[in-house]
């Protein structure tokens, strides 16, 4: 009987607390819910349906003003089959891709490597760096594309001057590129910035016990910075991956502004020149969905990019993370 | 509550959620498909505005500064016969920013564009409405416009925009450097095009060009494909819609002529490392003007350019030279113009269409706006009136207008995507890319005619 009561006691007191203890989880629930909304509802709004939306549409025959017709896949058959310009595009953006984002982490590192060390003037030198970066892109292309004029630009009249043949810079298909990667990386202040504050965050003790254990320069920098910032410069690779896939406005307005073929009011109309080594995958994104009005292939083009940015940060995500415990289990 | 019925209830909270996220997100894409149809163009003209009614027409342009006032003034020009309609003129807005308000359910009542190449893709997709209700109605004469004309502003038989003002491209040439060359008349075909170009070609001492007679590569300023296609008799498209641009013997006699231009200045990098030291095409140091070019083919507009920024030079304007062999085609040429319509969807399409009128067919309005915009008034009528005040350089290019020899671009689904093509392979041909010319054109032909069957099925 004692059981029972105690049991009785116990259930009887218990339920209570459970009850008031579920209306408290549930009340930290809608806590929660209620400050992550706001965040969630822009990721929706502004993420998840263009998302879904373009996915839908990769599906269907879209001309932007009849709605839209589904058609299967023909539109990504069409991409690996019959549409010739494309394979251009994104022969032109990988070429960005590999050889924008390695000088862009590695330019931005070197320059922050030097501020870091600099002794006086640092907060000029810092700001001097970072200003490109502010820049409109279509105005300091336009600027670049002047300065790098093959006939009367600075850079080939000083090349010229110690007796270097500039070349044609952005009127040769050959050049047109390594000219829009030395304008990226005149405009890479903000990842030179982000660099430098993670180069400043690295404990100065371990510089000082790897100098005593009689370590150099480079061997300081191999086993002492580059593993404290490594996260940031994955971040570094990331978004300089990302940038260059996204390569859109500096493209468009050097091909036209090269050409000479920007009209009065600014539009182009010749686009990737020269010999469309400018043609970017985006441009060519750009031009099937509004001045085609192919709006469906454009979503097709538009989920592929994605798929391989997804691609690509997952599989640096993933190295990075095994590397890391590599070196933890080590 | 036992595990299993737990699980249970909780796998059908999840169907549910999953459910209710499927049904919101096909609601969404529904959605977003139904707000892209906007309604409007019910293939009925709109009754006219009565004399007193009171509303504001919304205008989209290109136009800026200067040509914004001109055509603004001649907007407001509906006033006299309709006193309490007010026009809005928003100008600097392009062909994209009139799809999206087509799109966007919320478009202009009157839409002008600079250019011809989308409206083949606005026709066919009801972008613009049909304009053959309205014409009918009002028994408009279309033979007071050029056929070449009419035929850029329609697709396939469907009327869905006007002509407002038109561009023509003639011959430019250095009267100075022509004395000087002992050269007496301009060119009539290209192989006196050819031989000018040489004898007006100076090079400096250490063999770059100095001045060249005329420069063949493209794109430069309006050295494009479409601007040398009609003097050579070359064709987009054939009988059956398709590219065939590897069976006209035009296009191989023009890339070859500009193949023998481009070896005579001693190669592409020559050329493009001159083309680079000159100035913008709309600006002050535009080679021309500034006297690095002896010859060009250039639109009517340049006569305004050049007095406005380069008032000394003297220059005369001819017809385009042709190829030899179709010398009866002299005197003719390119034409493209800008475009006025009714969008899809627009609120006043009655008014607007009073509108077009006014800036399209009559000959006064159309007068102050080609003295004001030095472009060609697009009625015969307006080609001969005593106000026209264009000045004796324009007159080449009032010739060419009435001459009957007028070739435009061809209306197609497709954009610009058949120049774009053409003007690609240009740029790789003349930089000797290209090994075989007729393999290389059977590619263009390819893409241009994968971008058609696009319109047939997907995208």
């Amino acid at each position: 009987m004692t059981a029972t009561l105690s049991a009785h006691t116990t259930g009887s007191s218990s339920a209570p607390v459970t009850a008031r203890a579920r209306a408290r989880r549930a009340r930290h629930r809608r806590t929660v819910l209620l400050f992550i909304a706001p965040a969630s509802l822009g990721f929706l709004i502004f993420f998840g349906y263009p998302l879904i939306a373009t996915i839908y549409y990769s599906f269907t025959k879209y001309d932007l003003i009849n709605p839209p017709e589904f058609v299967g896949f023909d539109n990504y058959i069409r991409m690996f089959t019959s549409e010739q310009l494309i394979g251009k595009a994104a022969y032109n953006t990988l070429w960005l891709v590999v050889v924008l984002t390695v000088c862009r982490v590695a330019f931005s590192l070197g320059v922050a490597s030097v501020i870091s060390r600099l002794k006086s003037g640092v907060g000029l030198v810092r700001t001097l760096c970072y200003l490109p970066s502010l820049a409109p892109p279509a105005a300091a292309t336009l600027a670049f594309v002047f300065l790098f004029n093959p006939e009367f630009g600075p850079v080939n009249r000083f090349l010229r001057l110690v007796g270097i043949d500039g070349g044609l810079w952005f009127n040769d298909p050959a050049m047109s590129k390594p000219a829009l990667t030395l304008l990226a990386l005149w405009g890479s202040g903000e990842l030179m910035i982000i660099i430098l504050a993670a180069l400043l965050d690295v404990p100065q003790e371990q510089y000082e016990a790897a100098e005593l254990d009689g370590a150099g320069p480079i061997r300081r920098f191999w086993h002492v910075t580059l593993p404290s910032i490594s996260p940031v410069l994955l971040f570094g690779v990331v978004n300089s991956i990302i940038y260059a896939l996204q390569f859109f406005t500096q493209a468009i307005v050097a091909g036209s502004a090269a050409s000479g073929t920007a009209d009065v009011a600014g539009n182009t109309k010749f686009i990737g020149a020269p010999q469309n080594s400018t043609l970017t995958y985006p441009v060519w994104l750009y031009v099937q969905g509004f001045r085609y009005f192919n709006m469906g292939y454009a979503a097709a083009m538009a989920v592929l990019l994605f798929i391989v940015s997804a691609g690509f940060t997952w599989v640096l995500v993933r190295r990075f993370r095994k590397s890391q415990h590599q070196e933890e289990g080590a | 509550m036992s595990r299993t019925t737990r699980i249970a209830g909780t796998a059908r909270k999840r169907g549910t959620l999953l459910a209710c996220t499927a049904a919101a997100l096909a609601l969404l894409t529904t959605a977003c498909s139904g707000a892209a149809a906007p309604s409007g163009g019910t293939g009925q003209a709109a009754a006219a505005p009565g004399k007193d009614d009171k509303l504001t027409l919304t205008v989209y342009s290109k136009f800026t500064s200067r040509e914004y006032e001109v055509v603004t003034k001649a907007l407001g020009k509906l006033k006299a016969k309709y006193p309490n309609i007010e026009v809005k003129h928003e100008g600097n807005q392009d062909d994209d920013k009139i799809t999206q308000s087509i799109r966007g359910g919320n478009p202009p009542d009157v839409a002008i564009s600079f250019y011809t190449d989308n409206l083949g893709a606005w026709c066919s997709n009801g972008s613009f409405q049909d304009l053959k209700p309205y014409i009918e109605r009002d028994k408009i004469d279309l033979n007071q416009i050029p056929d070449a004309v009419r035929s850029y502003t329609e697709y396939q038989g469907k009327r869905c925009a006007m002509p407002m003002l038109s561009d023509v491209y003639g011959f430019y040439y250095n009267k100075d450097m022509f004395a000087a060359a002992g050269l007496s008349a301009p060119p009539k075909n290209t192989t006196e095009l050819f031989e000018a170009a040489k004898k007006l070609t100076q090079f400096n001492p250490d063999g770059s060009i100095k001045v060249a007679g005329f420069i063949p590569t493209m794109p430069f300023y309006a050295n494009m494909a479409q601007y040398w296609a009609p003097n050579f008799g070359a064709k987009y498209l054939g009988q059956d819609g398709k590219s065939h641009l590897a069976e006209d013997p035009g296009w191989k006699a023009m890339f070859e002529f500009q193949k023998k231009l481009i070896d005579f200045y001693g190669g592409h990098q020559k050329l493009e490392q001159f083309k680079s030291g000159l100035g913008d095409e709309y600006s002050a140091d535009h080679g021309f003007q500034r006297g690095k070019l002896a010859m060009m083919i250039d639109g009517e507009y340049r006569t305004a350019f050049i007095k406005d920024q380069a008032p000394d030079l003297k220059f005369a304007t001819a017809p385009p030279p042709v190829l030899d062999s179709i010398a009866g085609q002299y005197g003719g040429g390119f034409t493209t113009g800008t475009i006025i319509a009714i969008p899809k969807g627009a609120k006043n399409a009655g008014a607007a269409w009073e509108l077009i009128k006014q800036m399209t067919l009559d000959t006064d309005t159309l007068v102050e706006l080609a003295n004001g915009l030095k472009n060609v008034p697009s009625t015969k009528a307006s080609l001969t009136d005593p106000k026209l005040k264009l000045g004796d350089e324009f007159k080449t290019f009032l010739d060419m207008y009435d001459s009957g020899k007028l070739v435009p671009n061809p209306s197609t689904p497709i954009g610009d995507a058949h120049l774009k093509a053409v003007n690609d392979f240009a740029e790789k041909w003349q930089a000797g890319g290209v090994p075989d010319l007729t393999e290389g054109l059977k590619k263009v032909d390819q893409q241009v005619n994968d971008e058609l069957a696009q319109k047939g099925s997907g995208g």
